[in-house]
């Protein structure tokens, strides 16, 4: 290895909170090389992000470094006061982080923000400051970078203002670069351009740099030596080809199995260990619907225009059969939430008509849906388990409320016994059912959020990417379930995603939308190993893949 | 300037859209007016013996003789060609009456206004940069403090304090000196007007006087500004971009100037210009006070008197000062927020 250019050791972080003193990162002991680029991957909770703060010195007021060293250049980072601190960041190193957007400041134009960053560490006129950042702003690949100097960040896109981000970042030549999930959030094809983009100047300026993800094939596409955190540790470090093929310790084992990859069915998602149980059950057969059963699902040209007039879903057929699943898949303004959201008959169409088990629904007014007696069979799962319960409502009040609405019951036995079946389908524990949304973890919101759509016996679940919030173990899981309920309650499944990995497992069937039109469709292993548009091609591309042994070995 | 003439545009708009609130507040003060009970013909009768003879000729005198709806289209038409009536009280128009009162409520409020704020949003930033802090508290305290006491409480003793004990205010009667020769009227505002005669003897006069009703008007308000600039610079200084400031060595001036404070300063625009609009109507109680001879003490004398005129033609100075000040604030904020002008 080059020489060394950071070294953490033994380090501890805790966080004074209201419930006492919680350690965040316990005992991190890791190394990087001049222009060396790090994974940390971990899941949520697993003090990468903390450690990247800690070694910046970036942690808010709570948080406190309570033992080790980080030593930068053999000079111990958490001593550092005043002028020494802020000579080490931004020029010695600098960060940049997860949601771009809201990473810069909203009333001051970016070119002033770079202009900021630079004439805090060199003594130059405005003038030249303002020539650099121009510079900055076309070697992070900006078109029409004269014009966007003036520009604020709501009028650049996500991938625009990590660009700028990342402009700011290495505005001074910064030795190392941490980056905190700098694509989460980004659709595939932004995140593919910005993580090149990123590699690219590092490698160009040798820059070392530390990439914190949640995403195995994000930092085995750009890594050459991945860390695994788990609860403040670090339980194992390798390069990305032993980390895939041999895990060593059990939480990677877990985290590799429940990554999707371009070949994984939704059964290899836990490790052999916790697969029995599933195994069972995947074995039974589906039944094929008799010939000539009318589709549950039929929806013709359907188009939505919001109120400028441009079409947010133009032209939009398809059908689904009973018990069927059908990817939805697109960057962000494609218009899959919106076509999702106009077949669950939340929002109306403007053109075009939905039929559903040979009714047309498509007339019926969004505000007046809920008095329809499909609302009980088209049901809805949403993106932010967070967002998507009342925080008011227990568990329990969240999966009856249906029940009492669309199905007419009343608080009782029946209605008890009815929400603790939906919990028992949902892996719920009976217990959590008295607790409210704020006492649940990520992964238990979400089984909630599903209970709910289920209770009333749908027949078609519409989900709007349910496990972007979550933790890739928990998405596994979430999968799983997903899948045994179509497969033994024959619900059908829309499923809305940007990840194609996921859609590829899950679905039957995948339909790519570009602009709210839809690019192409078919059967979803043929679309995706062999995608007839470039537009598909560039998406599957962009994917991070894991590679696999095979794939390894063919490459050796 | 894109940004900016689509805030005009909107400023525009704006102001076409609060005419027929305008129109409504009209009417329903002159509506009011005329359910309250008392009768303006015998209030302004010669004397208590007055012939019934008498108070129905001023009655028909006033129009008071016809009906209500009326009587509202006569208001209304005189409203159109810029007579607001005339009242009882001085024998004047109200319209000249209302002409040489508004400057002097407005320099007080003004002068109350920029001192609550020189002193709130300083105030706040060092709160929010230690909250829970003994600065935090004292901050606090020192609001809650300029919350309870009422205006007329904190002006007496301001007045106890500084005339009477220290004797270093001037006689807190009026807006100057009764012997003191006034400057040519430009603006209406003593201070300003002195300033530009070049006497700065008076304009010292002037301030002197005026000193301690905005001090008494502004403690009354810095509660609200400090506790909103508090809340939102707390807001701005945990925020990404902050952070992002720090992340790059940004001098700790540059950060909490530049980048907290100037986010955290939109909704203090926004509220002082609520808190400006309710002071113009609320400094009654100063202008008794301090005998400041502005528009809310006449209108109080005029509504005690059953004088109509001057009454309906506060409210709708009022009503068209409120939809003033929202557009000032509506451009204020869409200069200092480059997203406003977008949607």
């Amino acid at each position: 290895m080059s020489e060394e250019l950071l070294r953490i050791d033994d380090l501890h972080v805790a966080f004074s909170t209201r419930r006492g003193v919680v350690e965040a990162v316990r005992g991190v002991t890791l190394t990087v090389g001049a222009g060396e680029m790090l994974g940390l991957v971990g899941e949520s909770g697993s003090g990468k992000s903390v450690t990247g703060f800690a070694t910046t010195r970036l942690l808010d007021a709570a948080g406190r470094v309570t033992g080790g060293k980080i030593l930068f250049r053999g000079q111990d980072v958490t001593k550092l006061r005043g002028d020494d601190l802020r000579h080490l960041q931004g020029a010695a190193m600098s960060m940049i982080f997860q949601n771009p957007r809201a990473a810069l400041n909203p009333i001051r134009a970016i070119g002033l923000q770079i202009a900021d960053a630079i004439l805090t560490h060199k003594r130059i006129s405005k003038d030249a400051a303002r020539a650099e950042a121009l510079d900055l702003l076309r070697a992070v690949q900006i078109r029409d970078p004269e014009a966007r100097m003036n520009a604020y960040p709501h009028e650049l896109s996500g991938g625009m203002c990590q660009r700028v981000m990342i402009a700011i970042a290495i505005s001074c030549n910064p030795a190392l670069l941490i980056a905190d999930e700098p694509t989460t959030g980004l659709d595939v094809t932004t995140q593919k351009v910005v993580m090149d983009l990123l590699a690219d100047i590092a490698a160009a300026r040798g820059m070392a740099t530390i990439l914190i993800t949640h995403d195995l094939g994000l930092a085995a596409r750009y890594c050459r030596r991945i860390a695994v955190m788990e609860r403040g540790r670090i339980v194992e470090e390798a390069s990305p080809k032993i980390l895939f093929n041999a895990p060593q310790h059990a939480y990677t084992r877990r985290l590799v199995a429940a990554s999707p990859t371009a070949t994984s069915r939704i059964e290899d998602l836990v490790t052999e260990e916790e697969r029995e149980r599933y195994a069972t059950v995947v074995s039974k057969p589906r039944q094929e619907p008799a010939h000539g059963t009318p589709p549950l699902l039929e929806v013709r040209k359907l188009a939505k225009r919001f109120d400028q007039g441009s079409a947010a879903v133009a032209d939009f057929s398809m059908t689904m059969a009973g018990g069927e699943s059908v990817g939805l898949v697109g960057e962000s303004g494609s218009g899959k939430s919106t076509t999702s959201r106009m077949i669950c008959r939340l929002i109306d169409p403007s053109e075009g008509d939905i039929v559903f088990d040979g009714q047309s629904i498509g007339h019926v007014a969004s505000r007046d849906f809920h008095r329809s007696r499909f609302r009980k069979d088209i049901q809805m799962v949403f993106q932010d388990p967070n967002e998507s319960l009342n925080p008011r409502y227990s568990a329990f009040d969240c999966i009856a409320h249906p029940l009492m609405r669309l199905d007419g019951q009343r608080a009782g036995d029946a209605l008890r016994k009815r929400v603790e079946e939906c919990a028992e389908r949902v892996g719920l524990p009976l217990d959590l059912l008295p607790r409210f949304p704020h006492q649940l973890s990520g992964g238990q919101k979400a089984r909630v959020g599903i209970a709910r759509a289920i209770a009333c016996r749908p027949r078609l679940l519409v989900l709007d990417e349910p496990t972007a919030a979550l933790d890739v173990s928990v998405q596994a899981v979430v999968l799983q379930l997903l899948d045994r309920l179509r497969r033994e309650n024959d619900i059908a499944l829309l499923f809305v995603s940007h990840d194609l990995n996921v859609v590829r497992m899950l679905c039957d069937r995948t339909i790519v939308l570009r602009n709210g039109g839809i690019v192409e469709q078919g059967e979803s292993r043929a679309l995706f190993d062999n995608p007839k548009t470039d537009y598909t091609r560039k998406l599957v591309e962009a994917i991070p893949h894991i590679e696999t042994g095979e794939v390894l070995a063919a490459a050796l | 300037m894109t940004g900016l003439g689509a805030t005009m545009v909107r400023a525009g708009r704006r102001l076409l859209s609060s005419l027929p609130a305008l129109f409504g507040v009209l009417v329903f003060t002159f509506l009011l007016m005329r359910v309250l009970p008392g009768d303006p013909a015998v209030f302004f009768a010669s004397g208590p013996n007055a012939g019934k003879e008498e108070i129905e000729l001023i009655r028909k005198q006033m129009g008071l003789d016809k009906s209500v709806p009326e009587q509202l289209v006569f208001y209304l038409s005189d409203i159109g060609h810029g007579n607001l009536g005339r009242s009882m009280m001085t024998g004047q128009p109200v319209l000249k009456d209302l002409r040489e009162r508004l400057p002097a409520s407005l320099e007080l409020t003004f002068t109350a206004l920029l001192i609550a704020l020189i002193a709130a949003v300083p105030l706040g930033v060092i709160a929010a940069l230690r909250p829970g802090s003994v600065v935090d508290h004292g901050v606090r305290l020192f609001c809650a403090l300029g919350v309870c006491v009422p205006t007329f409480v904190s002006g007496l003793l301001l007045i106890y304090v500084f005339y009477y004990l220290l004797g270093l205010a001037p006689d807190p009667t009026g807006r100057i000196d009764v012997f003191t020769s006034l400057p040519p009227q430009r603006t209406g505002f003593l201070s300003i007007d002195f300033l530009l005669a070049g006497d700065l003897e008076g304009w010292w006069a002037a301030c002197r006087q005026l000193i301690l009703p905005a001090v008494s008007m502004a403690l009354f308000v810095i509660a609200p500004l400090a506790r909103i600039t508090r809340a939102s610079m707390l807001v701005s200084l945990g925020s990404d971009f902050v952070r992002t400031a720090r992340s790059v060595g940004l001098s700790w001036r540059k950060v909490v100037v530049t980048y907290a404070l100037r986010n955290a300063i939109l909704p203090v625009i926004t509220i002082a210009g609520i808190v400006f609009s309710t002071m113009l109507g609320a400094n009654v109680l100063v202008e008794k006070v301090f005998s400041w001879p502005g528009v809310a003490s006449y209108a109080l004398d005029a509504l005690l008197s059953s004088d109509y005129a001057p009454v309906q033609g506060f409210v709708l100075l009022m009503a068209s000062l409120f939809v003033l000040v929202n557009l000032v604030v509506d451009i204020c904020y869409g200069i200092a927020d480059p997203r406003v002008s977008i949607e």
